[in-house]
C-alpha cells in the first residue's frame, strides 16, 4: 500500500528470509553494495542458468489477483479509499503499513462502514473475460469483515455485496453463518454498478440495484474490491515452454478423471495453476502431483539422500538449570498489547533466568539463529519462548534446540498471545500482569524438565485401505505404484461406492467407464489384495506397527500394516421433505440421472429442480458442495436431450466455483431458469389433481409463481457413510456431522490426528470426483512418505516405571486404557512399551506409590507450572 | 477466535485430563487458587478411551473432600467440550469466575496468605 524501499524482506515469515533489491524502484545507485559490510549484495548478480537433470517436473506456478484498474465504474486508483481484497490483508496485518490499525488510505480515519464487492475480476465475462468463479473470495471477504469489526472495536457496518456467498468448503458455511448471525456482517445480494467519491469526505457511494430491481445508493467510508486469482503471464510462457496446454482462462487443460496431469508425461500441476481452489485443496493437489511426480521416480527413492546431522547432546542433568527466556511481540500481536519490555524484565529477575531477550516475530528464521547463538554463548540448558501455542510452534523451537545440542524436551512454552493478548485485548495492563504469571510458571517448569530420549521403531511397509470407492482405489493403486503391498477393505460385496450411481461429470467424462478400469485395475494388481463384506473387528498397535482384525465372511483374519487410509466415503441424503417417498415424481438428483441415461426426459415437459435439500437447514447446517453442479450438469443434460422441457432451479446461492461457472451460465443461456428462495420461503409442493404443483416466491417479480411439474427433483445432500462402528474400533474422530477430521484444516488436510493415518475422499467432506482423485492420489503420497522410512522416531511422551520402588499391585495394569503396562513374569517386574503407549498418563495417575511418571509431564513438572502461576510477584 | 474470558483463569495443560489428579488439584487449593476446573473433550469422545470420565470421578472425589472441609464443593469442577468450541470454552471460562466472585475467596488462599 505504501511506497517500499528498494532493498526489502518481502514478509517476516518468509523463507528464505533474506532481502532482495526490487530492480522497479532501484535507481541504480550501487550503494548497497559498498554499505554492506558482511559483503553480501552483489549489485550486478546476473540471472544464471543451470541444467538440473530431472525425472518429473511439478507445476507449482501460483496466481496473481486480478488487476481492477481497468474497470473504470469502480474507481480503483482513483478514489484513494477504495482497495483490492490483497490490499485490505496489508491493512489489517501487523506487519503491514498501518501496523495492523485499521485505517483508511486517504486521511488514515479509521472507516465507519466497510463495503466488499464480490467477484471483481471473477464470473465477468462482459468486463474482463474471467468467466469463472474464483472460488476463494466469499470466504476471504467474510474472514475480512469479521478481522475488521473485531479490530475497530465499536460499530462498524461491515456489508459483502455479492451474488451469491459461495461458502462450500468444509466448515464453511458455519463460518458464514457466524459472521452474518452473530458478528452482524450483512450480506446484499447485489452486484454493484458504479462507485463514485464525496470529494470532500473522501466517502464512497455505491449504487447498485436491489433484490426488488429498485436503484440504491449506499455510502461507505472504504470500499473493498474482493479481486478475483488470475495466472501470472510467466506462468503462462513457462507452460508454453514446456507445451503444457492450458485452457481458454490460461487454466492448465486437465482431465476430470487425472486432476492433476498435464497433457506432457511426467509433468504435473497443483494448486491455482490447476483450476481456483483454496488452501486445503492447494495442499491436496500437492500432495497428489508429488504422488505422480513420486510413482515415476520410486525405483531411486533413498538415493542421493543427505542426511542432517545433529551435534551430539550435552549432558545437562547435573547442571544448574540456566534458562534463556525469549518473548515474543508477535508484530503487534502480543507487543500492541502486552507491555513486552516490561515481560522480559521480570523474566530476568526470576531464579536461573540468565538471559532474556525479545523479538519481533520470534519464529522467523533469524530468530532461530540467534536463540541458537544465545543457547552456545550464555550455555544456556533450558529455553522458554513466550508466544504462541505449543500446538503450533513447539516443534519447530525444539528443532532449534536440537540443532546446537541441547535436548528437544528442555524447552517451554508460555502462551501469552492466544491465552492472553487476544482475549485481554481490552484490558492492556491485566494482560501484562497475566503474561508475567505464564512466564513466571514457565520459567518454574523449565527447570524441572529433563532430558529425554526418543526411541526408534522398525515401519511395516504394507498399507491398509479402508474403503472400496472411488477414493480407497485410487489410494490403492497409488501407494501400490510406490512400491508398497495393500490390503483394500470393502464393506459390501464389491467395488466402486457411490461412484457407480455417477454417469458423467459435469464435464462430461465418462464416470461409469473410469470406475470400471479402476476396478479392473484394482483387482489385476500384483500387490492389492482386495477384501470384500470385509467388517474391521479389532484393531490395535501403533504408528508402523498396526494390527487389524477383519471379519471377511465367516473368517476372521488378523492384517498387519504400518498405515491405513480411511476412505469410507458417504452416501445420499434420503429426503424427508417435499413428497419424497410419497409421490414417485419427486425423485432426486442421483434419480434424475439415472432416467436421463436410461430412459431419457423427452417425454418431460417440465422438470423443476429444488437445491439445499438435507443442507444448509437446522439439520445439517453445512453446504454439500456438489449439489449446484448436479443440479446444473443435470439441467444441461435434460436440455440437450429435449431442448423444449422446461427446467427450473430453485435455489439459495448457486454455487457453481471454480470453472463450473462457465456451465451455470450455459444453462442459463440455454433457457434453464433458475429462481432464488430465502431460507425463510421454500418452495412448497404439493399435488394438484394429476399433476404436482411447485410454489415459490419469486422475488425479482416480487410475487409467489406456480409451477406445474411432471418431476419434482430434489438435490440431496450428502451424509458421511455410516461409520460409528469402525471410529469406536479404530479410534478415529469425526466432527458433528460425522466427517472425518483432518490433522489441520488448511495445513495437513489428508493427514488424520493420529500418526501413520490418512483420509481421503467424501469420509473428508462433500467434494466431486474430481477433488476425490485428487485427495487419494494425496493420501497415498502421505502414506509414502511414513512408509517409506524404515523406522520412526517414537515420542518421548511416554510412561516410565520405577521397578525399584514398584510393588507391582498390578493397578496400572488394570487402569491403562490400552492394556500397554503388563507384567513380565520372567523377569517379575512390571513393562510399559513405550511404542505401545499413547502417553495419556492414567497409569502415572493411578499408581498408588506414584512410581510411574510421565514424561515431560511428571509429577514436579505439573506442580511446578501451578506454584509457578499460582505464586505471589516478587519482581 | 480471540473471544474475550476472565483475565483471572490461568491453564495448565496435560496431555488429557486422565492426567489430572487428585493431589494437582488440591495443590492449587493449597496454593491459594478459589476454585480449579478441568475442561476435558466430550465424554464417549476421549482420545484415550475414558481419560475425562476418570477426571469426572477425582472431580467428585474433590468435591465430596471439599463439602467435608466446609468448603463450596463447586469450587471445583469439570467441563466437557471439543476442540471446535471455542465459544464454549469462554463461556465455562465465565461461569466459573461468576462463581467464584459469588462464593467469594477460597478461605485455604486467604489463610495462607495470611501465614506468608
Amino acid at each position: 500500500m505504501n511506497d517500499r524501499a528498494a532493498t526489502y524482506i518481502e514478509y517476516a515469515q518468509a523463507v528464505p528470509l533474506a532481502y532482495a533489491i526490487d530492480m522497479d524502484a532501484c535507481v541504480g545507485c550501487g550503494l548497497c553494495e559498498n554499505m554492506c559490510l558482511a559483503g553480501a549484495v552483489a549489485y550486478d548478480d546476473k540471472v544464471r542458468q543451470t541444467d538440473v537433470q530431472v525425472g518429473s517436473i511439478i507445476l507449482a506456478p501460483g496466481t496473481k489477483p486480478f488487476d481492477p484498474a481497468g474497470l473504470d465504474h469502480l474507481g480503483y486508483g482513483k478514489f484513494a479509499n477504495v482497495v483490492t481484497s490483497d490490499g485490505f490483508e496489508r491493512i489489517l496485518s501487523a506487519g503491514g503499513p498501518y501496523y495492523g490499525h485499521i485505517m483508511r488510505p486517504l486521511d488514515r480515519a479509521e472507516p465507519k462502514s466497510i463495503a466488499w464487492l464480490q467477484c471483481i475480476g471473477s464470473r465477468d465475462t462482459n468486463q474482463c473475460g474471467n468467466g469463472y468463479c474464483s472460488s476463494v473470495c466469499c470466504m476471504y471477504a467474510t474472514k475480512e469483515a469479521m478481522i475488521a469489526k473485531e479490530h475497530i472495536h465499536g460499530d462498524l457496518d461491515a456489508v459483502v455485496f455479492n451474488m451469491d456467498m459461495r461458502t462450500y468448503g468444509k466448515d464453511y458455511e458455519k463460518y458464514f453463518m457466524r459472521a452474518r448471525d452473530k458478528e452482524g456482517v450483512r450480506y446484499v445480494k447485489a452486484r454493484v454498478h458504479t462507485i463514485d467519491e464525496n470529494h470532500e469526505t473522501g466517502d464512497l457511494s455505491v449504487r447498485y440495484v436491489d433484490e426488488e430491481g429498485k436503484v440504491c445508493v449506499d455510502e461507505f467510508s472504504m470500499v473493498v474490491l474482493s479481486v478475483g486469482l488470475t495466472i501470472p503471464e510467466d506462468a503462462t510462457r513457462l507452460a508454453d515452454r514446456l507445451g503444457v496446454e492450458l485452457n481458454k482462462y490460461k487454466y492448465a487443460k486437465i482431465d476430470p478423471l487425472a486432476p492433476v496431469e498435464t497433457n506432457q508425461p511426467g509433468i504435473y500441476v497443483c494448486g491455482v495453476f490447476q483450476g481456483p481452489k483454496d488452501i486445503p485443496e492447494s495442499v491436496t493437489e500437492a500432495s497428489a502431483a508429488a504422488c505422480l511426480a513420486g510413482a515415476d521416480l520410486s525405483a531411486a527413492r533413498g538415493t542421493d539422500v543427505e542426511t542432517i546431522v545433529l551435534p551430539e547432546q550435552k549432558e545437562v542433568a547435573h547442571q544448574e538449570p540456566r534458562i534463556g527466556v525469549f518473548v515474543c511481540n508477535c508484530g503487534i500481536n502480543i507487543g500492541g498489547v502486552v507491555d513486552v519490555p516490561a515481560v522480559q524484565e521480570y523474566a530476568g529477575t526470576l531464579d536461573n533466568v540468565v538471559f532474556t531477550d525479545s523479538n519481533l516475530f520470534t519464529c522467523s528464521q533469524d530468530t532461530q539463529e540467534k536463540i541458537k547463538e544465545m543457547i552456545i554463548e550464555q550455555g544456556l540448558n533450558r529455553v522458554v519462548v513466550a508466544s504462541c501455542s505449543p500446538k503450533t510452534h513447539e516443534g519447530m523451537f525444539m528443532e532449534t534446540l536440537e540443532a546446537c545440542g541441547l535436548n528437544r524436551y528442555l524447552f517451554e512454552m508460555a502462551n501469552i498471545r492466544n491465552q492472553n493478548s487476544w482475549i485481554h485485548s481490552k484490558t492492556p495492563d491485566t494482560a501484562t500482569e497475566k503474561a508475567k504469571d505464564l512466564v513466571r510458571a514457565a520459567v518454574a517448569r523449565a527447570r524441572t524438565l529433563k532430558a529425554m530420549e526418543e526411541k526408534r521403531i522398525p515401519v511395516n511397509q504394507k498399507a491398509l485401505v479402508v474403503g472400496g470407492g472411488v477414493a480407497g482405489m485410487t489410494a490403492a493403486l497409488n501407494l501400490e505404484r510406490q512400491g508398497f503391498p495393500v490390503v483394500l477393505l470393502e464393506k459390501t460385496d464389491s467395488l466402486g461406492g457411490l461412484a457407480r450411481r455417477l454417469h458423467h461429470t459435469i464435464e462430461g467424462a465418462d464416470v461409469q467407464a473410469f470406475v470400471a478400469k479402476l476396478v479392473a485395475d484394482v483387482s489385476g494388481a500384483e500387490k492389492i489384495e482386495v477384501l470384500l463384506g470385509a467388517e474391521v473387528v479389532g484393531f490395535g498397535g501403533y504408528q508402523g506397527n498396526f494390527t487389524t482384525e477383519v471379519a471377511v465372511g465367516g473368517d476372521k483374519r488378523s492384517i498387519d500394516h504400518g498405515a491405513i487410509v480411511v476412505a469410507t466415503g458417504a452416501v445420499e441424503y434420503e429426503p424427508t421433505e417435499y413428497l419424497f417417498g410419497d409421490d414417485e415424481r419427486v425423485i432426486t438428483q442421483l434419480d434424475l440421472s439415472d432416467r436421463i441415461a436410461e430412459k431419457g426426459v423427452a417425454d418431460v415437459d417440465t422438470v423443476v429442480m429444488i437445491q439445499c435439500v438435507g443442507s444448509r437447514n437446522d439439520e445439517m447446517q453445512e453446504c454439500s458442495r456438489i449439489c449446484c453442479q448436479n443440479a446444473v450438469k443435470n439441467a444441461l443434460a435434460i436440455k440437450e436431450q429435449s431442448p423444449d422441457t422446461q427446467v427450473f432451479v430453485l435455489y439459495r446461492d448457486i454455487r457453481t466455483y471454480g470453472q463450473m461457472e462457465d456451465y451455470y451460465r450455459e444453462a442459463r443461456e440455454k433457457d434453464v431458469i433458475f429462481i432464488r428462495f430465502k431460507e425463510e420461503e421454500p418452495p412448497i409442493v404439493e399435488k394438484s389433481g394429476d399433476g404436482l404443483v411447485v410454489r415459490v416466491k419469486d422475488h425479482i417479480l416480487g410475487q409467489q409463481v406456480a409451477i406445474e411439474a411432471d418431476l419434482v427433483t430434489l438435490s440431496a445432500g450428502l451424509r458421511a457413510a455410516d461409520t460409528e462402528t469402525l471410529c469406536r474400533t479404530m479410534k478415529l474422530n469425526t466432527n458433528l456431522e460425522n466427517y472425518f477430521m483432518e490433522a489441520h484444516v488448511k495445513l495437513r488436510p489428508v493427514d488424520m490426528p493420529g500418526a501413520g493415518i490418512f483420509l481421503c475422499g467424501t469420509a473428508h467432506g462433500p467434494k466431486l470426483i474430481t477433488e476425490t482423485l485428487a485427495q487419494a492420489q494425496a493420501a497415498a503420497s502421505r502414506a509414502t512418505t511414513f512408509l517409506a522410512k524404515p523406522e520412526i522416531k517414537l515420542s518421548a511422551i511416554t510412561a516410565k516405571v520405577d521397578t525399584d520402588h514398584c510393588v507391582k499391585c498390578l493397578t496400572c495394569v488394570r487402569n491403562c486404557p490400552f492394556d500397554v503396562p503388563v507384567f513380565d513374569n520372567n523377569e517379575k517386574l512390571i513393562k510399559i512399551d513405550e511404542a505401545m503407549c499413547h502417553g495419556c498418563g492414567v497409569c502415572a495417575c493411578v499408581c498408588p506409590r506414584q512410581t510411574i511418571q510421565l514424561g515431560f509431564y511428571e509429577d514436579d513438572q505439573l506442580i511446578s507450572k501451578v506454584d509457578g502461576l499460582l505464586a505471589e510477584k516478587t519482581g | 477466535m480471540r473471544l474475550e474470558y476472565p483475565a483471572n483463569v490461568r491453564i495448565v495443560r496435560v496431555p488429557c485430563t486422565g492426567k489430572v489428579d487428585v493431589m494437582l488439584m488440591l495443590r492449587a487449593f493449597q496454593k491459594g487458587a478459589d476454585g480449579v476446573y478441568c475442561v476435558g473433550c466430550l465424554e464417549g469422545t476421549c482420545h484415550y478411551n475414558a481419560g475425562n470420565l476418570r477426571c469426572r470421578e477425582r472431580v467428585e472425589h474433590v468435591q465430596s473432600m471439599l463439602d467435608e472441609m466446609g468448603m463450596e464443593k463447586e469450587r471445583v469442577r469439570m467441563y466437557n467440550l471439543s476442540s471446535g468450541e471455542g465459544p464454549t470454552f469462554a463461556a465455562y471460562a465465565k461461569e466459573m469466575t461468576a462463581y467464584i466472585k459469588e462464593v467469594g475467596p477460597s478461605p485455604l488462599g486467604t489463610a495462607q496468605n495470611k501465614d506468608e
